[in-house]
């Protein structure tokens, strides 16, 4: 069995000359969940959309269950990318479809399912975000946190092996985050699925991270990996410390 | 099945699964078999299985669903781990009610509602261009707030930008308009006259609609789909907070931008399309060049010209009306931005049609 879902090689990452990311080399175990944590503008995002295939990389490259993903031929990257789900910042939700057409379509595009197993599924995703009874209701309809549960239903809907979390708790009050990040253990640890997340809200990142990496924009390189817990024990540099403390000086912690 | 075995006896139905279960469909000879006997209890075993997705656990979630319909025991053993407490959390949470679906009405109330809904839709509307030309009439006299740059760039488009559409069309409809004449005016032998009906009808009226038409297209959907992500993205919100009238800020540049440029791309129209009627007249009618502009320019009288220009300038306010109407009342997602487009193409021409029978009356009464 292949250990390392995401591999990255000397990838960097920008928009035509302006890099945000230079030579990082990571990577990602099966049932990992991986926090990619960085102050504003350091790229997390771009790299999130390099990982996903939305953007090319300006130089690197990286393998997803180890194929090399940006070489690999269209068909190969389809086949790749149903492997994977995505939940979005606002949840990215067809606003013209219910929740369960929008749970729905990936299934119908990518399955042989019987309309009655599609039914099916899409009630028990949606019962497993907690979002049961809301099968015909519009985003519109629904609340911020609620809309990211259903999104993330949509992301479950093909059972992928990796989900990507683009700042899951932007914008949900503490209760809800709690509730998602809860949600996110519980997938990684009964679905066995690995999660890649990028977000820089520390009670998030210390609840879920198993393993991470810290994006420096100063730098444009990683300069933490492992353990968000061993980094706040010994951060490898100030930067890592003042992030993962809220910015307070890093006072060594004595047992 | 391959993975999946069932037998009964005694009332005891045992299902087991075994290998990889993966993307697989429902079972239906399970269910079928279920719904023929009468079961006592149903066991489930999964010793065997070694991988497995989300199609298992919509069985065991049928079959759980079966068991507690009929009173029957159920029993799962051997379940790989995960997959007992998804099926826990899947059955944790009760569904919310149903949503309450719209009651059926008959059709006196839909009739009524729909004659509700036209009277409120038009009420609505006048209150906003009522506001909106208050706005555009006193602005000289006050101070309103909005963004000079936002109003140059408007000009841009709704002018320099839209002028070769503008050419390119009403040359192609002085083209047709020489072409239908000449049939009729040939028989006569009076070709020569394609020049003055070209001309009278271009600087009359053709002019006019067909600018309007075009930029009602191009420039009232342009900013009915602008207002409309603006609207989407609570920016027209932002606006409202911040105490800043829309009706200045982002009605009156467009209002004034389309007012200034609709009689100047009309006077173009009015030009391009007398010379779309000379190459008629010129390459397949014989006529010579000289004659088409001397019957064309005796034909070009300053009242019909005027009127084409009035007509623009109120086609102009009407346009930008409909689109920043439709911008500002879009709904908040991605449908309704296209909806609202479509009705501001829609409305504009509608109310331009409506616009000219008026003014066509009134100047008929007062003898222009």
């Amino acid at each position: 069995m292949m250990n390392n879902v995401i591999l990255t090689k000397n990838l960097s990452v920008g928009y035509g000359s302006k890099v945000l990311l230079k030579n990082a080399d990571f990577a990602v175990k099966q049932k990992d969940i991986f926090v990619i944590m960085g102050g504003s503008g350091c790229g997390k995002s771009s790299l999130l959309k390099v990982l996903t295939g939305l953007m090319l990389p300006l130089e690197g490259s990286f393998d997803l269950f180890g194929v090399d993903f940006n070489r690999a031929s269209y068909e190969r990257q389809l086949e790749l990318r149903q492997k994977t789900g995505i939940l979005y910042q606002s949840g990215a939700l067809f606003s013209s479809m219910t929740l369960a057409e929008n749970v729905a379509m990936p299934l119908t595009q990518y399955s042989n399912y019987s309309k009655q197993t599609i039914d099916d599924l899409v009630h028990l995703k949606l019962s497993l975000v907690g979002l049961s009874g809301y099968e015909d209701y519009y985003p519109s309809e629904i609340s911020g946190g609620m809309k990211k549960r259903a999104g993330l239903a949509r992301a479950l809907a093909l059972d992928p092996q990796i989900v990507y979390f683009d700042e899951p708790s932007a914008g949900l009050d503490p209760v809800s985050s709690a509730r998602l990040d809860e949600l996110m253990l519980e997938i990684n640890a009964n679905l066995g699925t690995t999660l890649v997340v990028v977000t820089h809200e520390l009670q998030s990142i210390f609840t879920i991270a198993n393993n991470s990496i810290y994006l420096d924009a100063t730098t444009k390189t990683i300069t933490g990996l492992g353990n968000p817990h061993v980094l706040l024990k010994n951060p490898p540099n100030e930067r890592i410390a003042q992030f993962l403390t809220r910015g307070k000086e890093h006072e060594k912690r004595t047992e | 099945m391959e993975n999946i075995d069932y037998q009964t006896s005694n009332g005891i139905l045992t299902v087991t699964f075994k290998g990889k279960y993966l993307k697989k469909d429902l079972p239906v000879l399970l269910f079928e078999t279920i719904h023929k006997h009468t079961l006592k209890e149903i066991k489930v075993d999964a010793q065997t299985l070694s991988a497995w997705d989300s199609s298992f656990l919509i069985v065991l979630l049928r079959l759980y669903q079966f068991a507690l319909s009929r009173n029957i025991n159920f029993s799962m053993v051997n379940l790989p781990s995960g997959a007992d407490k998804l099926l826990k959390l899947s059955l944790a949470v009760p569904p919310v009610k149903e949503k309450i679906k719209l009651q059926q009405s008959n059709f006196l109330d839909m009739f009524g509602g729909f004659i509700l809904d036209v009277y409120h839709t038009f009420m609505k509307g006048a209150s906003f261009a009522f506001s909106n030309l208050k706005t555009f009439f006193l602005a000289p006299f006050q101070k309103p707030v909005f963004r000079h740059v936002d109003f140059l760039f408007t000009l841009q488009d709704c002018g320099p930008k839209a002028l070769p559409i503008v050419l390119l069309i009403s040359f192609m409809v002085g083209l047709i308009l020489a072409f239908v004449g000449a049939v009729q005016l040939q028989t006569f032998g009076a070709q020569v006259y394609v020049a003055s009906l070209v001309t009278i009808g271009m600087t009359r009226i053709m002019g006019a609609i067909m600018v309007g038409i075009i930029m009602a297209g191009r420039t009232g959907a342009a900013f009915a789909a602008t207002i409309g992500t603006m609207q989407v993205n609570e920016e027209i919100d932002a606006l409202k907070t911040m105490g800043i009238k829309t009706e200045e800020f982002l009605v009156l540049p467009r209002l004034k931008a389309l007012v200034i440029t609709m009689p100047i791309l009309t006077m173009f129209a009015d030009f391009a399309g007398i010379l779309g009627g000379a190459a008629v007249g010129v390459l397949a009618l014989d006529i010579p060049y000289s004659e088409y502009f001397r019957y064309a320019y005796n034909a070009w009288i300053l009242k019909h010209f005027l009127v084409g220009l009035f007509h623009a300038f109120i086609f102009g306010f009407i346009i930008a009306l409909s689109g920043c109407y439709f911008g500002i009342n879009c709904g908040r997602n991605a449908n309704s931005v296209g909806l609202s487009t479509t009705q501001a193409v829609v409305y504009g021409i509608v109310w331009m049609i409506i616009a000219t029978g008026i003014i066509t009356f009134c100047l008929q009464r007062i003898g222009v």
